[in-house]
């Protein structure tokens, strides 16, 4: 009877819990546009949405990317924004995905339901490409400061989104870098599985090829090796004079350190998953003269930029990869609200898809898929435990680009 | 040559690895016939404590040489481990004994997923570089490198299992241990105290887990609080493949297990002419299991299971 | 309580209250997406139809661990296997668009034979042998899907499958919103009652599969392989035929879930999502339909609804103590030890079940070769 008492017990809380749960998000607040009527209410709540994985092995680049979108927002509400003739007072709403398709469509609608009137995020492909459907059904925009799978905007939806270059781009910009200012002739490529990983290891193979170097080696790992020893033995024994990963810095920089260990004398070359801080931790002394690129201008050289890495900083800690990338999304996001003097989302996103600012990565300006137009791709190399910018490549066109031809279809 | 000898010793050193881990699994296993999903995860914490120890020391200013230091670390992640491996089988797997071996199962997960997530909050969400403290002079031998560091990670394996093999069958408590898998109801009528006897088999195997723990982030450079699940995902396979419950086929499973993997990723390609490359390596691994599994399916060196089980 | 329980056994013979309750519950299920969307948003209606998604799977796991008794931790392999199926062909990858209508049933076949396939090396093996063989294969599927885009582009890699057709039957596309004497059913809504539609033969095939000859020897092999080959059980086909019809279930709701998302990748396929499975089967209380549902609608729900942690410490203690996403996966381990060690047999066991466990506690202090029970 003690067993079935317990169960009762149990399960009565069980059930009180989760109602209480629900019970919490029952009244839907009203949607923003309301607060439009003629006579303005001093204050309306504008919710936005960032979702990315927030606990799993990615949880460290889901909680920068939230960082950067908090930032944002704290900083934009400090300041005070008149939209409509309102005070408009942003609220963020993060959601952990947890870096699974199924869990992203989940919380994509639980944004949907909370009526937000735009979303950052989320940050891989996986996720961001079945959620998109669903903020594209709500008519919600989306801006992605991570998902580089160039799939994401070539659904023809039109709130769909991306402040980071994809793949295609930035494999393209790799690849010729590599052979052209590198000289690199025999180039080794390792990929981690993943579709980030692939993506760009795919497009820099097109473009090294196209530009005539010689694909000696093609090896994989996953996104949660530590151990490259293997892969590495047989890139040496092809003798290439580079190594491109794609991939995350979490693996990139203990193939770095290994790769010195197994005496593999190649130039090291990256995407933007490798170029951080974290990565130079994890590689040690062997991190020095790897290079790596990153989508948009150095920060240091951006107006806002050194600003930003200090607030950033001072807040939350040290930056990740991707936190200027959500932040600049989130800025993005409100600027267009602001443009258009309306939150409301079918409202604002013509201005969103015509927009042309500089955020802190960049200049900011879509093309007809959602992609960054023409954006700057910036290539650093280490250099005494320090990333250093060698060359920003492309992105003059980004400024004066409003012309009605960067309407979406 | 150079390059399949060069491989050995990757998969050599790798393997060692997995059988540190193993061997915590499998005493576990011989002794309770459960899987102890939340080893990995000990490991880690034990990586986690060693790695708190060592920043704090290296920050204080005192200088000590680097060996020192790390000994320091895992002195201090030990305790923590044992603690931990204790209380997991006080709180957790105690109660359920005489219970559904999946219930056990269930508990060991729904612990693995606990611990994880307690890691995160401490640790946070990055990953932690681990200062080299070890060294890792290169030697070269025959156009292949290993390092003081690698070797000294095979020797440690196989001291640990020497170490255990002995307590298992040369000591008192061993032979408890060994009465107490064999049949807990006899041996306990038979003046084995068994909750010791369990308690003592995890908190040894737990602090296994924090050298092992100490090891492999020492040699990676890195600690990472999901590190344990996949660690322990593959040190499971390896002592089964070794035969689980079988200190000697732990790490003969390690081993294997770590040279299969590194030659997988070497000559899977070579093999296949260019159609399959390294991205099967884990394929080829379970392949091999599943084989061995097919031809002897209890393992290498695991004893015949009676029939009925 | 016992007054109530007798109540409650009087309650159950009388054919009424029973045919009441079926009733009752009947139009909750068919309310349940209006109900849930008024009071607590689409969300629900979303997770709703997850839940029932993977009550399929679950309620497929079932037969191969909690009826047969193998315990198999690969089985997402076919939910995958059944995924890649739709996917494949009613997608613009291939340019081939074939019919829902023929695609679940040809799905669940293919998924049965891939059952087959992986459980006929397994055959001779017992326990955990069996667990990180079925592991193995689990894992090979998945490293083959992400891998078979070259040489030649078959599952287009970790890149996934996008745009997949969304379910239609005939003319009835459930991706668009429809309406019926004045109530609108968007496409959440069309998917559950699908779904709802096909879990419910699924508990049906389960129920009279239970009571069958061959669900019989499944719980024979269950319980003793060699006695139940020495009463003349063929072991070899019965085990198969296990495997098989689990798998084919894993194809259908795999089928399902692609017409519904509309996207795959091989991150929907990992290793963690077959132990959520076996979870949900033996927190539940394996062996027992309604006890593995129930486990299914917990550890489905259980995640979500501790996405409100926030808001509860806010209700408790006036302020947010704790980030609630450093808390939730916590809170749900912690959930998972607490009902097994209360309930070692599970949230709803069979009642023979029940007996036996009952018994087996006083035969644990009699001896077996291990401290836990060796033959579950």
């Amino acid at each position: 009877m003690v067993r079935r008492h317990l169960l009762s017990v149990g399960m009565g809380l069980v059930a009180a819990a989760f109602l209480a749960a629900c019970g919490r998000e029952a009244p839907p607040p009203p949607p923003a546009s309301k607060a439009e009527a003629p006579k303005p209410p001093p204050e309306i709540v504008v919710k936005l949405g960032s979702v990315a994985p927030l606990t799993g092995p990615q949880a460290h680049l889901g909680k920068d990317n939230d960082n950067g979108a908090r930032l944002a927002v704290a900083e934009i509400n400090a300041r005070g924004l008149m939209i409509g003739g309102a005070k408009a007072k942003f609220e963020l709403l993060s959601e952990d995905d947890q870096a699974d398709p199924k869990t992203g469509t989940i919380v994509a609608q639980k944004l949907v339901d909370a009526r937000v009137a735009g979303v950052i995020g989320h940050l891989n492909s996986g996720t961001t490409i079945p959620a998109s459907k669903i903020y594209n059904d709500a008519g919600i925009p989306q801006i992605s400061p991570s998902a580089t799978n160039p799939k994401y905007t070539e659904q023809g939806y039109k709130g769909a989104f991306r402040v980071m270059a994809n793949d295609v781009q930035q494999g393209k910009v790799l690849g010729e870098y590599a052979v052209a200012r590198l000289g690199a002739r025999k180039i080794a490529i390792i990929d981690d599985r993943t579709a980030y990983g692939q993506g760009l290891a795919d497009e820099f193979e097109k473009a090294a090829k196209a530009s005539g170097a010689n694909i000696v080696g093609r090896e994989y790992t996953s996104d949660k090796a530590t151990d490259f020893r293997a892969i590495l033995t047989n890139v040496k024994a092809r003798k290439p004079d580079l190594v491109f990963y794609g991939g995350m810095d979490a693996q990139a920089g203990p193939m770095v350190a290994q790769m010195k260990t197994l005496a593999v004398k190649a130039k090291f070359l990256a995407g933007d998953g490798a170029q951080s801080p974290e990565f130079i931790k994890l590689a040690g002394p062997a991190a020095e003269g790897v290079v790596a690129s990153s989508p948009g201008l150095p920060l240091d050289k951006m107006p806002g930029g050194k600003g930003f890495t200090e607030r950033y900083t001072a807040k939350y800690g040290q930056i990740q990869i991707y936190a200027p990338f959500a932040y600049d999304a989130a800025v993005t996001l409100v600027e267009a609200m602001q443009k258009a003097n309306s939150t409301e989302p079918a409202k604002y996103l013509p201005e969103l898809a015509r927009i042309s600012r500089q955020g802190v990565t960049g200049p900011i300006a879509f093309d007809g898929k959602g992609d960054l137009r023409n954006g700057p791709i910036t290539l650093y190399v280490v250099k005494s435990g320090k990333w250093d910018a060698l060359e920003t490549v492309g992105g003059e066109a980004a400024a004066p680009a409003a012309a009605p031809a960067a309407q979406k279809k | 040559m150079d390059i399949f000898l060069q491989q050995l010793i990757n998969g050599l050193v790798l393997g060692a690895i997995y059988a540190l881990v193993a061997l915590g699994y499998t005493m576990v296993y011989g002794i309770l016939g459960l899987i102890n999903f939340a080893h990995g995860e000990v490991v880690m914490i034990g990586a986690m404590v060693a790695l708190s120890v060592i920043q704090m020391l290296v920050a204080s200013g005192i200088a000590l040489p680097g060996p020192v230091i790390a000994a320091l670390g895992l002195l201090a992640a030990m305790p923590v481990c044992m603690a931990l491996g204790y209380g997991i089988e006080r709180v957790a797997y105690r109660p359920l004994r005489g219970a559904p071996r999946l219930a056990a199962l269930i508990t060991a997960i729904g612990m693995s997923i606990l611990l994880q997530n307690a890691a995160m909050i401490i640790w946070g969400r990055q990953y932690h570089s681990f200062p080299a403290l070890l060294p890792a002079t290169p030697h070269q031998f025959a156009g292949a490198t290993i390092n003081d560091l690698q070797i000294f990670i095979v020797l440690l394996a196989a001291a640990a299992m020497l170490v255990l093999l002995y307590l298992v069958h040369r000591t008192r408590l061993g032979r408890a241990m060994r009465a107490t898998s064999e049949n807990p109801e006899i041996a306990g009528l038979m003046g084995v105290n068994i909750n010791t006897v369990i308690s003592i088999t995890f908190v040894v195997g737990s602090a296994l887990a924090a050298v092992a723990g100490v090891m492999i982030s020492a040699y990676y450079g890195v600690a990472h609080y999901f590190m344990g699940f996949m660690l322990g995902l593959k040190a499971f396979t390896a002592a089964v493949l070794g035969g689980i419950g079988n200190l000697a086929g732990a790490m003969l499973g390690g081993l294997l297990l770590g040279i299969i993997e590194s030659l997988g990723a070497g000559y899977i390609g070579d093999l296949t002419g260019g159609f399959l490359g390294s991205h099967y390596q884990d394929v080829f691994a379970f392949l091999v299991l599943i084989l061995v599994l097919v031809f002897r399916p209890s393992g290498l060196l695991g004893e015949r299971v009676a029939e009925r089980s | 309580m016992p007054s109530l329980l007798d109540r409650w056994q009087q309650l159950k013979r009388d054919r009424r209250v029973v045919w009441a309750a079926y009733i009752a519950l009947a139009l909750l299920l068919v309310a349940l997406p209006f109900v849930t969307d008024w009071a607590f948003g689409r969300t629900w209606v979303r997770i709703a139809a997850f839940v029932l998604l993977y009550v399929m799977l679950a309620l497929g796991l079932n037969i191969v661990v909690g009826y047969a008794g193998l315990l198999d931790l690969g089985y997402v392999a076919f939910f995958a296997v059944g995924a890649y199926f739709y996917a494949l062909l009613a997608s613009p990858h291939f340019d081939v668009h074939l019919p829902f209508w023929l695609l679940l049933p040809l799905g669940a076949a293919f998924a049965c034979v891939f059952g087959v396939l992986l459980g006929a090396p397994t055959l001779r093996l017992r326990g955990d042998y069996l667990a990180i063989v079925t592991l193995g294969f689990g894992e090979i599927i998945r490293i083959f899907l992400v891998n078979l885009n070259a040489p030649v582009n078959i599952t287009n890699g970790p890149q996934g499958i996008n745009l997949i057709d969304p379910v239609r039957l005939g003319d009835f596309s459930l991706a668009q919103t429809h309406s019926l004497l004045g109530a609108s059913f968007p496409a959440v809504y069309n998917y559950y009652y699908l779904f709802l539609v096909l879990t419910l033969a699924v508990v049906f095939v389960s129920l009279r599969l239970e009571d069958s000859r061959i669900g019989r020897a499944w719980v024979a092999i269950r319980e003793d392989e060699v006695a139940a080959a020495a009463t003349g059980i063929n072991t070899r086909n019965v085990k198969l035929l296990a495997f098989a019809m689990g798998a084919s279930f894993g194809g259908v709701s795999g089928g399902l879930f692609s017409g519904f998302q509309g996207f795959v990748s091989p991150e929907s396929f990992t290793i963690i999502e077959s132990v959520m499975i076996l979870c949900m089967v033996v927190l539940g209380g394996m062996g027992h339909i309604p006890g593995v549902i129930l486990g299914t609608v917990l550890l489905v729900v259980l995640p979500e609804a501790l996405r409100h942690l926030g808001p509860w410490q806010q209700a408790l203690f006036g302020r947010v103590l704790a980030d609630p996403a450093d808390l939730r996966l916590l809170v749900f381990g912690l959930a998972l030890i607490l009902v097994m060690m209360l309930r070692p047999s599970g949230l709803w066991p069979s009642s023979t079940r029940r007996r036996e466990f009952a018994a087996k506690g006083e035969e644990a202090r009699h001896g077996k070769q291990s401290v836990y029970d060796a033959a579950r």
